[in-house]
Order: C-alpha cells, then sequence, then structure tokens
C-alpha cells in the first residue's frame, strides 16, 4: 500500500475544486433549507444554470468571459423567479416538487437535440470558455509535493475558488447575524406568526430563494471552468441530494457547516476510493469480495453506512446543537 | 355622530343590546360577511361594530365561526363576500402583514411561540420599520446598530414587565405553554397595535399566570388599546370585558354587558339546547 499516495490523493481532493462546488451548491441550500426553511430539491438546476452560462455565449456567442458571469448571475434570478412566483405563497411541499422538476426540466433541455448547436445536446459542451480566466493565471507549474498535488490551472481554480468561498461565507455570517437574518428563521420556524408581526413573508422567502440560488450558480461556474466542459447528465439530481449529505454533514444553519461538511465529504469519498483501490490491487482485498471496478460503486455504499451511523449518533451534524434539533419535536 | 371619549367602559351605557348595534366610535366595522367551506357557511355576520378602547369578547359554542371571522378580520382567510374596515379603512383583500402594519395584531389559539429563536429574538422580530431587515442594510451592521439597541431595549423593558425576563436567552420552545402565551401576547405589543385581537388567550394556562394574563389585557386597555378576544373561559369574559358578543352558527346571535348576555335566553339555548331544562324521558312526557 502506497500510503504516501493515499494522503496526497485524499488531501488534494480535501481542499480541490470538487469541494469548492459542492461547497458552494450547499451554502446555497443552507440559505434555502437551513435558515428559511425552504425545501429546494432543484439545486442541480442552479448549478446548471451557472455551468451553461459560463461556456453557451462564450462558445456559441463568442461573449467575452466576465459576460457570461453576469448573465449567468441573471438567468440564475430570472430561475428563482420562476420557481418562487407560483409556489412560494403555497405550503413548503409545492416548492420541493416544483423545484426538483424545474431542475430535471433544466437539464433535459440542455441535453435535447433541437438545441444541438447551441447547447451541445447530451455530449455538452467542451471547449476553451475559461480562456480568458486562465491566461490571467499566475501559476506557470502547478505544485507537486508528497501531500499535495495540483497541475497549474487546478492551482488557479482552487485559489480563486476558495477565495469565492471565504467571500461568500463572511457575507452570510453578516447577514444571518443580522434582523434579515432573524427573519428568515422566524419564517423557518413558523410563517404565519412572523406575517401576524406585519412582515412579508414572500418577499423574504424570495430574496432567500434567489440568494441561495446565486450562490449555487457560482458553484456551477467553477464546475463548467475547473473542467473546461459541461456535461448535462452531471447535473442531475443526485448533485442536489449530495449537496443536501453536505450540509447534513456539517450541520444546517451554521455558516461554516457547508465548506467543513464539503471537506469531510470529499476526505471520505477519496479516502475509501484510494484505500479500496491499492488494496484491491496489492491483493489485500480478495477478488472475490471486490473487483476492481467494483470499487466506486462500494465506496458510496461505505459513505452511506457512514451517514447512517451519524443521523443516528450525530443527528445535528458536526456543528450543530443537538439541543436545538431536538426543540423541533417539542413544538 | 358624537365622538366618544372617556376611557374604556363609558360607551356601554349608551349602546343598545342588540346583534349589530351602533357604538359611539367604532374602530372596526363589519358588514355581511360570509364564509362558505362547501356546503357549510361558517360566518355569516350582518353587521358588527367594535368599540375604540374597551375589551370585547367574542364568545359562542365550538363550532360558532369565531376563530374563522377571526382570520376573515386579519387578512388569513378572505370572505365569499362582505367588507370590513378598521380605522375607516377598508380591509378587502388587504394581506395579512398589510392588516397587521395598519395596527390590528393577532395572536393565535395554537401559540405560535417561534421555537428555535431565543425569547429576546422573539419580542426583536415584532418591531416595526427595522433598517436591519431589508436585504443591503443587514450588510452594513453599523446603519442598523443604534436601531437594535433601541429595539433590544424595549424588548426588556416589556419582558420586565411580563416577567419573563429571566427567560430572554432560552429558546421559545423552552417555556411553559402558559409563558408562550404571554410571549406571544408581549410580542404582539412590539408592533405597537392600536387593536390588539387575542384568540383564546387563556386556553391551556394554569390559574396563577391567568391572572398576570387577565392584568396584562386591562393594562392594555388603560393604554388605550382596543382588545376583541375569543374566550371560553366565562370567568374571565365576566371578569374583563366590557362588552360581550355572541356568536352561534356562523352568526352574532346577541349582544351586550357581560351580565346581560348571560342572562339571554338565546344564549343559553345555542349553549346548552333549546330544549336543555325540559326532561326528556318517557315519564317527563306524560
Amino acid at each position: 500500500m502506497d500510503f504516501l499516495f493515499i494522503t496526497q490523493q485524499t488531501l488534494s481532493a480535501t481542499i480541490g475544486v470538487n469541494t469548492i462546488i459542492f461547497a458552494l451548491a450547499a451554502i446555497g441550500l443552507n440559505m434555502h433549507f437551513g435558515y428559511t426553511g425552504l425545501l429546494n430539491f432543484g439545486q442541480a438546476g442552479f448549478l446548471a444554470i451557472g455551468a451553461y452560462s459560463v461556456a453557451v455565449p462564450v462558445i456559441s456567442f463568442g461573449l467575452p468571459l466576465w459576460m457570461a458571469f453576469l448573465i449567468g448571475i441573471f438567468n440564475s434570478v430570472i430561475f428563482a423567479l420562476l420557481l418562487g412566483v407560483p409556489t412560494l405563497r403555497l405550503r413548503a411541499d409545492y416548492l420541493a416538487i416544483v423545484t426538483i422538476a424545474a431542475a430535471e426540466i433544466v437539464r433535459q433541455i440542455a441535453r435535447s437535440a433541437t438545441f444541438n448547436s447551441t447547447l451541445g445536446g447530451s455530449d455538452g459542451i467542451t471547449g476553451k470558455f475559461g480562456a480568458d480566466f486562465f491566461a490571467l493565471n499566475p501559476f506557470k507549474s502547478g505544485i507537486d509535493t508528497p501531500i499535495l498535488r495540483f497541475n497549474a490551472n487546478d492551482l488557479w481554480v482552487v485559489i480563486t475558488g476558495w477565495s469565492l468561498v471565504a467571500f461568500i461565507v463572511f457575507i452570510m455570517w453578516v447577514m444571518v447575524n443580522s434582523p434579515w437574518g432573524r427573519l428568515m428563521r422566524a419564517i423557518r420556524e413558523d410563517e404565519d406568526a412572523v406575517r401576524s408581526l406585519g412582515k412579508n413573508v414572500y418577499l423574504y422567502k424570495m430574496q432567500s430563494l434567489i440568494i441561495g440560488g446565486v450562490i449555487g450558480t457560482c458553484g456551477g461556474f467553477v464546475y463548467a471552468l475547473s473542467r473546461q466542459s459541461v456535461q448535462p447528465d452531471n447535473y442531475g439530481t443526485a448533485l442536489t441530494f449530495f449537496a443536501y449529505t453536505v450540509l447534513i454533514l456539517g450541520g444546517a444553519a451554521r455558516v461554516f457547516s457547508p465548506v467543513i461538511g464539503a471537506m469531510i465529504f470529499w476526505f471520505l469519498i477519496v479516502f475509501i476510493e484510494q484505500v479500496l483501490r491499492q488494496g484491491v490491487s496489492n491483493n489485500l482485498i480478495p477478488d472475490w469480495l471486490i473487483g476492481a471496478n467494483q470499487v466506486s460503486q462500494i465506496r458510496f455504499m461505505l459513505m452511506g453506512l457512514g451517514l447512517m451511523l451519524l443521523m443516528i449518533y450525530r443527528p445535528q451534524g458536526i456543528f450543530g446543537d443537538r439541543k436545538e434539533l431536538a426543540l423541533d419535536a417539542k413544538a | 355622530m358624537q365622538r366618544h371619549s372617556g376611557s374604556g367602559s363609558d360607551f356601554v351605557e349608551v349602546t343598545a343590546q342588540t346583534p349589530g348595534s351602533a357604538k359611539p366610535d367604532p374602530i372596526l366595522i363589519a358588514d355581511h360577511i360570509t364564509r362558505t367551506f362547501g356546503g357549510l357557511t361558517a360566518v355569516n355576520v350582518a353587521h358588527l361594530e367594535i368599540q375604540r378602547g374597551s375589551i370585547t369578547a367574542l364568545i359562542g359554542p365550538n363550532g360558532a365561526g369565531k376563530t374563522t371571522f377571526f382570520n376573515l378580520l386579519t387578512g388569513y382567510d378572505s370572505p365569499n363576500s362582505g367588507s370590513w374596515s378598521f380605522n375607516e379603512i377598508a380591509l378587502n383583500g388587504i394581506p395579512s402583514h398589510k392588516v397587521a402594519r395598519l395596527g390590528m395584531v393577532r395572536t393565535f389559539q395554537l401559540t405560535k411561540a417561534l421555537y428555535r429563536l431565543t425569547v429576546l429574538e422573539n419580542m426583536a422580530l415584532g418591531a416595526r420599520g427595522q433598517k436591519g431587515e431589508s436585504l443591503f442594510t443587514s450588510l452594513f451592521p453599523w446603519l442598523w446598530r443604534a436601531q437594535e439597541k433601541e429595539i433590544t431595549e424595549k424588548a426588556l423593558s416589556i419582558l420586565t414587565n411580563f416577567k419573563l425576563i429571566e427567560k430572554k436567552d432560552d429558546f421559545a420552545a423552552a417555556l411553559s405553554g402558559g409563558q408562550r402565551k404571554l410571549l406571544e401576547m408581549a410580542r404582539a405589543l412590539m408592533v405597537e397595535p392600536e387593536m390588539v385581537m387575542l384568540d383564546e388567550p387563556m386556553a391551556g394556562v394554569n390559574p396563577a399566570l391567568k391572572q398576570s394574563l387577565l392584568e396584562h389585557i386591562k393594562d392594555l386597555r388603560n393604554e388605550g388599546k382596543t382588545v376583541l378576544f375569543v374566550e371560553h373561559d366565562m370567568d374571565m369574559v365576566r371578569e374583563i370585558s366590557d362588552w360581550v358578543v355572541v356568536m352561534a352558527q356562523g352568526e352574532v346571535i346577541a349582544e351586550g354587558t357581560p351580565t346581560s348576555v348571560m342572562k339571554n335566553e338565546q344564549v343559553i339555548e345555542a349553549y346548552l339546547g333549546a330544549h336543555h331544562d325540559v326532561d326528556l324521558s318517557a315519564e317527563g312526557k306524560k
């Protein structure tokens, strides 16, 4: 077993590009679900909109990248309004149904043959749409140390990505600790009570949906840029539920929990995968038990087992307060 | 109409004790309000006026439509027909949060304390016109800190008055049922309402807390606020209300002072049935 290689792979993943993407997706969900109580099951849709908004304007319409970012944020706001206007006046479950369907609609439109020429159909879009971004990369070479390894482009994505995460977490922290954040948490507890105090609940829920959605869209930007390609099937419902996993791992309604949750999520996935792979290739794990091509499925099984244990022994997540969670049952 | 002056209960002497009677200075006027659920007419109120600065009780047997009527008046439900006004402002189609902003604030039959907010946060939420509640100003704490401090001070003074001050940093879920009722009422006061609508304020409250709740309701009247409350506890109704409105099967069947209403034939009938003092057994029929 090459433990150094396992360590290098695991640590690089823990602070890597995927962690940034999932952290951003989960920060958005934390705004929706953790702070406002909105059940958004379509976060993948917001990421897809981010990814396609970066790729399509540059590749298909030849616009500069900075304009593509603005288009992405604009599209994300429109998507949030489309989801919110019909559902936010209704009970919470309607939003859940509409969002899960809307995210699938986005994915199906993206992979449809009709828009093959602009959206790339089921193959998606691959091309140098991130050229403007990577032109700014000050790193001529990546880093290759025994414990961390990134190539030059990934290093640039990781550094800008974590700066973006830090900025968004800071803004979130300021907002949730303001009277605005208090109002959001109150809506999560009981929106009729908040209405009775003269607050326009509908407006605030819409703000939450837009903000959380735009943060998710930023995750989509990172997703597309880091790979220089957009594949529609990466933005299926699994992405949304992994983002929920990340959020619940960290503990909902805590500012840092999506970030730590994403780190733990990717640490575990890559660590389990590398250990299994090394075990299989060194014949430490017999072939009849796990074959080399079963590893990537089995890592998710073990991940699921870990989550079940977490829910049983620490339902509040890493950062949550068990007493606070228990209050719900009393209500 | 002569403007009524003086506090509280003086209007009683000049008001007819009939359903839908005119009050000298009504704050709330409702006309022909109906609400049906399928074939059931839950509310059918021809005319009702609530006197400004009074404590009015709304009583009636279960299923009389009291809470539905409350929901209609406060914008939580919309009637099939009818019009109503508060301070001469028509409230048809006005959403509930705007009704609250106009100065008519309600509480709920099933207490709606915000459980995972602290008692103090519950209170602070009630304050009006908070700069920090706007999306953009919330990002700049120096713009709302001073106001937040004022709000906290006001909340603390109301909490002291309601004897909840020791609980200020506890989650609202940690309070007892009665304390939650107190908190809900205290929170409603943070909105600085002109009229407070209390839906069964005494339900599930122990006798010791009951007395203090009663005092708080009387204080509201002394401060010039109007109180309309739904209640089943007749002792409470008799003790604090200036005026009683009785509903049965969605209609207002009687109005008047507590003593006169409780002697009213129709009211007794509505509560106990028309033949409550008739022996219906075979022997009685002989």
